[in-house]
């Protein structure tokens, strides 16, 4: 059997358990585990598409570091609340979820249906990049190029983000005493 | 791939792991007769000369010991925490070189597992994934001291990350490439002549405040004092890995001293030299090369090449046992604003200095 095609199949079931693992999981950190499990096969799944840097980026920043955030706040606040109990939502809450599944469900399948057999074909094959410099010159050229406008545009907006996060927080333990 | 390349590869993950291996109980001798020559007493020393053999007396105590869990944690999460821990701690050194290049019926081998294109990113990230054993351990022993270890850890490890990517990014840009094997290889160059000593183009040199700033943010990222607050004995009792006994804590200690070896490795490779000769083995190389007792001239050369790591990465490895037992604990507040008051902003001033100096033309 192919290599890439064993890779594939591994780190796609470990992706889709993983994903719904996420979602039944009753404990808010063993989901958010799970979550970190996905996270890590998508990963993989990058890596052998050849796109190193974005996997190596992938686990750096969400699996390393995002993740370990999402898990802190959950163990911070709650302890281990069950959540996602389906019993407690009602049939109109049910229904709607069900059919926003099967649209999406629909929707995906169609699309890789009209996508089959289409191969998307940009200007660089693998042997030009690695002429070029390799996936990390070529990426990084680009952004602190051609697209640093938009790269800049984009830290402005995590620092509102940040800037606006911490004046509503300020503003919340200023008015609800000193218990924040 | 040839079969001669398939064997290379399987020897050159042999050698890593052996060696990463061994490095355990070599360091639990180092860390007990050296924290004793630092407290000025004895140590174990009754097991073998100088009590050599009680690294093998823990191990064999650590197999044989009753392997139990308490009944209020959650299992499975218990169970592969340890593992979590120490996986990606031997998955990190892949690709640290550890020797140049040989040539061998004329297929040249670099003795290095992967040398990807990301390089030091891919260290940077696996290392990034051993805080979730920590995290695990500390939530499924379902204990008050071991959560607050674990909550210590993550904040650390978080905040200690920012610095550590940054201390090297001007060494990226003195360097131009991510790859370990090139940086290793650029600092074979003279960076000046003082008179008969040629001093090399090490990143110390280059770099004196990236250094600086990636051992700190090392020593927290390794968890290991001044910045053992996860552990905090006298605070948490044993922090995340309270809980656990036997194996189960064995890999916990072998995780660490993995991760110790890692970062010693990461040190050395870019900041001194990697495996570059050390002074003076130049002469020596080139002795045993005229005695002519081996047939292959590079296998001589690539010897004492992984001989300089070895040393190098050893002497690292004391430096760890040697401030572990010099210096006291942070607070934990202290930790938080040395790394984000200190540290980071020292960070961006190094890189915004290097870059100047690289548009200069200095470097």
């Amino acid at each position: 059997m192919d290599f890439g095609l064993l890779a594939f199949s591994i780190f796609s079931t470990i992706a889709i358990l993983g994903s719904i693992m996420v979602i039944l999981k009753k404990s808010p950190v063993a989901a958010a585990f799970s979550l970190v499990l996905v996270f890590f096969a998508f990963a993989g799944l990058y890596a052998l598409m050849g796109a190193h840097l974005v996997a190596a980026l992938q686990i750096l920043v969400y699996t390393g570091a995002i993740m370990v955030l999402f898990v802190f706040v959950i163990m911070l606040l709650s302890q281990d609340e069950p959540v996602n109990d389906l019993k407690e939502s009602s049939g109109l809450f049910k229904g709607v979820s069900v059919l926003g599944i099967l649209g999406l469900m629909g929707l995906l399948i169609r699309a890789v249906l009209t996508a089959r057999g289409m191969v998307p074909t940009g200007t660089l094959t693998d042997e030009k990049i690695v002429s070029m410099g390799g996936n990390v010159r070529l990426i990084s050229e680009g952004i602190f190029t051609d697209h640093v406008f938009h790269f800049e545009l984009t830290s402005f907006l995590l620092l509102g983000a940040v800037v606006s996060t911490v004046a509503l927080a300020k503003r919340k333990a200023v008015s609800g005493g000193s218990k924040a | 791939m040839t079969s001669l390349e398939v064997t290379l590869m399987f020897v050159k993950i042999g050698i890593v792991l052996l060696g990463l291996l061994v490095t355990v109980p070599i360091m639990l001798f180092v860390e007990r007769r050296g924290s004793a020559l630092i407290q000025n007493r004895l140590g174990p020393n009754r097991m073998g000369p100088f009590g050599l053999f009680q690294a093998a007396c823990d191990v064999i105590k650590f197999i044989f010991k009753e392997d139990r869990a308490p009944g209020h944690v959650n299992k499975f999460y218990y169970t592969i925490a340890p593992w979590i821990a120490v996986i990606p701690a031997f998955m990190t050194f892949a690709v640290i070189p550890f020797a140049g290049s040989l040539t061998i019926d004329g297929t040249e081998t670099h003795f290095q597992i992967a040398n990807l294109d990301v390089g030091v990113l891919y260290c940077f990230s696996v290392a990034s994934l051993g805080v979730y054993g920590i995290i695990m351990a500390g939530w499924s022993s379902n204990n008050k001291y071991s959560l607050l270890g674990a909550l210590r850890s993550s904040a650390q490890m978080i905040s200690y990350e920012l610095t550590l990517g940054l201390s090297i990014i001007g060494l990226m840009m003195v360097f131009q490439s991510v790859k370990l094997g090139d940086i290793a290889a650029a600092q074979g160059e003279t960076l000046m002549q003082l008179g008969p000593v040629s001093i090399p183009k090490w990143g110390v040199f280059i770099q004196p405040v990236g250094f600086i700033l990636f051992l700190v943010s090392m020593f927290a990222e390794t968890n290991r004092l001044p910045f053992d607050l996860p552990e905090g004995e006298s605070e948490l009792i044993a922090g995340y890995h309270l809980e656990y006994g036997s194996m189960r804590f064995a890999l916990f200690m072998m995780a660490e001293f993995v991760n110790m070896a890692v970062a010693s490795g990461l040190i050395t490779t870019l900041f001194f030299g990697g495996w570059q000769l050390l002074p003076g083995f130049a002469t020596l190389v080139h002795l045993i090369q005229g005695m002519g007792l081996l047939q292959n001239d590079g296998l001589v050369l690539v010897l004492f090449q992984g001989m300089s790591f070895v040393i190098k990465l050893a002497f690292w490895m004391w430096f760890f046992v040697w401030v572990r037992w010099t210096l006291p604990r942070f607070r934990f507040d202290q930790l938080m604003n040395f790394g984000w008051k200190v540290l980071f902003p020292l960070g961006l001033i190094n890189i915004f200095v290097t870059g100047i100096l690289i548009y200069k033309g200095v470097l």
